[in-house]
């Protein structure tokens, strides 16, 4: 797996030239997450690209090629922060609750909302992590489960616009 | 001074040096149509809106300018669709304006409505939907940079109705150009210059592609100098042809499927091949597991994307193909290769051997033979413009030139119905020039509509109809592949095509045998407004088809070469 960074305008149809380009193109991504960044008129995705299938250079040329794409950078060797967040709600039908909020714990997870027979765990942390405490919380009973996908940004003091 | 969004269009046309647009107005493009008349800026009227895609295309591969088509919105602006892709696959500049539905109904599946940005996503350079008139104008100017500038191609941007009818003042655009995320390049990387001059200095078999590349970057006089210094034979690519003067002694001729046999040999031969602006096509290269497995390859392009993209390249070097060459000219040695040349002479007197429009006449009419005197008639001084299948490809066989820029073709997409709307550009940015559209009865019949076009403009394009009443290359592919089972491509109720023509008001002359041919040719030549010649050609068999062939998925020197005519004496016995 490798993981893109890509800075592009903040306009309307962008993330379709994106989408468009690895649908045409039959690039294989596992996620995709786009969002603002500190600077206004540019938003920033992270793609996550499955470099077995699908050669990673090849992504990074035809992403410049869209002329919304600013800036395209491969940070998969680079000292790096990733993140992944997922929301779970999880059944406590059977008296289970009191376990599952250990679980919580050792996976330095949050309850955000309970109700009489289940509880909502947000938990932010590498896709490992999130996994992990996925499939432990399997065994009760997952009734929904949202994810959001990788973010990443390279350690120190350089950003990505001008590194 | 308060304009209109319709004013600003043809403001901004006019100063971006656009003297023609070709298209067919309707009701959400006609606003914008209403005041062209004021800014001088002439409109040819298509038959269909592929038509004047297609003559964008036409007109911007032999001017050199942008292309410029307009459509209305749904059917108008899908009609584009194929004329778009068409100049997308061969990095032709070309700018359509479409109209679309009023602002407050996009997304309501209003009358005519259709999500235009959205469909012609893949198939563009860029395009863009106008929702803020003060956008207009800089929209317009980028539009233009955008498709002229780096790997040429077309862009497309969608008008909604209420912007072509509101005012706002007009402000000319900074002529700069500002696109955060755009960059065309120049030069390349010298240290990559430097290892490309120490593999053409050792080399001993080398081999230049040139493709369309050397031309849009204006690279043939570079070209030249390097290939006179290096010795090095050129091989084109279809779209390529032209990048060196033809009878230029090293010049090869053009390679891939129906190349001539001598020039795929030289390249699985070779052992270093210099890609120059071109992106190794499937139809050029054969099997890539075979393609020329002795060579270096040293590859020349301008789009990142296209390096490595195919054949790992030993040196890929991004950068503009002219600006590398002048980098590459002094760093590399004088070359003489007379083993070498020698090699490639031996196998191309083996392809004039079988070359079949030197057989003693046998009174067939050929469809080679009637390029072929169009070439001699014309001394390639016209420009050729083909359709799509057989035609085109002993057009590209048959039809040499000295000028560059002057074969037009659809090359990456092979869009039938290309030759006769591409014709119609190419007479219009050549007004001077004799142009010869040669297509093939099956294409021809798929815009057939714009000969109206032709008449109404009294082009004086000629026209030859290479009719063999059959889709000739997929009916070649059926005897040679699919057991002889010609499905579905016998034409066999097409049109009596001089009275159809005549009835568009065009001359016409019909040729039968080869003694009509260049009578025919010469009186169509004279004649003062557009021509037209149906040649009725050999439909099938050994004389009907296109040789060599490399077969789909074999490797390229592993040709279905034309018998030489011995042996086809003693097959007929």
């Amino acid at each position: 797996m490798r993981t893109l960074i890509a800075l592009v305008e903040d306009k309307p149809g962008v993330l379709n030239r994106v989408a468009s380009l690895f649908r045409r193109r039959a690039f294989n991504i596992e996620s995709l997450t786009v969002g603002h960044t500190e600077k206004s008129g540019v938003s920033r995705m992270t793609i996550v690209v499955d470099s077995k299938q699908t050669p990673v250079e090849q992504v990074t040329r035809n992403l410049y090629k869209l002329v919304n794409v600013i800036r395209v950078e491969d940070i998969t060797d680079e000292s790096t922060v990733m993140r992944d967040l997922a929301l779970i709600k999880v059944s406590t039908e059977d008296g289970t609750r009191s376990e599952v909020m250990q679980l919580v714990e050792t996976f330095r997870a949050r309850v955000v909302d309970v109700s009489v027979d289940s509880v909502m765990i947000e938990v932010t942390g590498t896709e490992d992590k999130i996994d992990g405490l996925v499939e432990v919380l399997d065994t009760y009973g997952i009734k929904e489960l949202v994810r959001t996908g990788r973010v990443a940004m390279v350690r120190g003091s350089s950003n990505g616009h001008s590194r | 001074m308060k304009r209109t969004g319709a004013q600003i269009v043809w403001e901004m046309l006019k100063r971006e040096e656009v003297e023609v647009v070709f298209g067919i107005p309707g009701g959400a493009i006609m606003h914008t149509y209403h005041p062209r008349q004021e800014y001088g800026i002439r409109h040819i009227l298509a038959r269909h809106e592929q038509s004047a895609a297609h003559a964008a295309d036409g007109y911007a591969r032999v001017s050199g300018k942008v292309g410029v088509a307009m459509a209305t919105s749904g059917p108008g602006a899908t009609n584009l669709v194929t004329g778009i892709a068409t100049a997308m696959m061969d990095s032709v500049p070309m700018v359509c304006i479409t109209g679309q539905v009023p602002s407050h109904l996009i997304g309501t599946d209003a009358f005519q409505e259709t999500d235009i940005t959205g469909i012609s996503l893949p198939i563009t350079k860029h395009n863009y939907l106008v929702t803020d008139i003060d956008e207009l104008a800089s929209t317009l100017h980028k539009a233009f940079y955008v498709a002229r500038s780096g790997r040429p191609g077309p862009v497309l941007i969608d008008l909604p109705k209420d912007i072509q009818k509101a005012e706002t003042d007009f402000v000319p655009p900074e002529e700069e150009v500002e696109l955060p995320g755009y960059h065309p390049v120049g030069p390349g990387d010298p240290t990559l210059v430097e290892k490309a001059a120490e593999l053409i200095d050792q080399a001993e078999r080398p081999v230049i592609l040139a493709g369309h590349g050397v031309m849009m970057s204006g690279a043939m006089r570079e070209l030249r100098k390097f290939v006179e210094k290096t010795n090095t034979p050129v091989a084109f690519t279809l779209l390529g042809k032209g990048g060196l003067p033809e009878s230029h002694p090293l010049a090869l001729g053009m390679m891939g499927m129906h190349g001539e046999a001598y020039v795929n040999h030289a390249i699985q031969e070779a052992d270093l091949l210099l890609a120059f602006g071109m992106r190794f096509d499937d139809r050029v290269t054969g099997n890539l597991e075979h393609y020329a497995p002795n060579a270096k390859k040293i590859q020349v392009d301008l789009d990142a994307a296209e390096l490595n993209k195919i054949v790992a390249v030993d040196v890929p070097i991004l950068g503009d193909l002219r600006h590398v060459l002048d980098q590459l000219l002094p760093r590399v040695e004088r070359q003489t290769h007379p083993e070498w040349l020698g090699r490639i002479e031996t196998w191309r007197e083996d392809s004039h051997r079988r070359d079949i429009v030197k057989r003693p006449e046998n009174g067939n009419l050929i469809a080679p033979q009637v390029v072929n005197a169009i070439w001699e008639s014309t001394g390639g001084e016209a420009i050729m413009v083909t359709d799509v299948g057989q035609h085109q490809m002993w057009a590209a066989q048959y039809y040499r030139s000295d000028n560059p820029n002057y074969l037009v073709t659809s090359g990456g997409l092979g869009t039938m119905g290309f030759g006769l709307p591409a014709a119609i550009g190419a007479q219009v940015g050549q007004p001077e020039r004799e142009v010869w559209a040669v297509v093939g009865d099956g294409g021809f019949q798929m815009t057939i509509h714009d000969l109206a076009t032709v008449a109404q403009e009294q082009l004086p394009v000629r026209i030859a109809l290479s009719n063999n009443s059959y889709l000739g290359m997929v009916r070649q592919w059926q005897e040679f592949f699919y057991n002889e089972r010609y499905e579905a491509t016998d034409l066999w109720a097409n049109p009596d095509f001089v009275k159809l023509v005549e009835a568009y008001g065009i001359r016409s002359w019909r040729v039968t045998s080869p003694d009509e041919m260049q009578p025919a040719i010469d009186e169509a030549r004279a004649h003062d407004g557009p021509s037209f010649i149906e040649f009725q050609v050999v439909q099938t068999g050994e004389e009907g088809n296109v040789y060599p062939m490399v077969p789909s998925g074999a490797a390229l020197h592993e040709m279905i070469r034309r018998p030489i005519p011995e042996e086809t004496f003693k097959e007929g016995e």
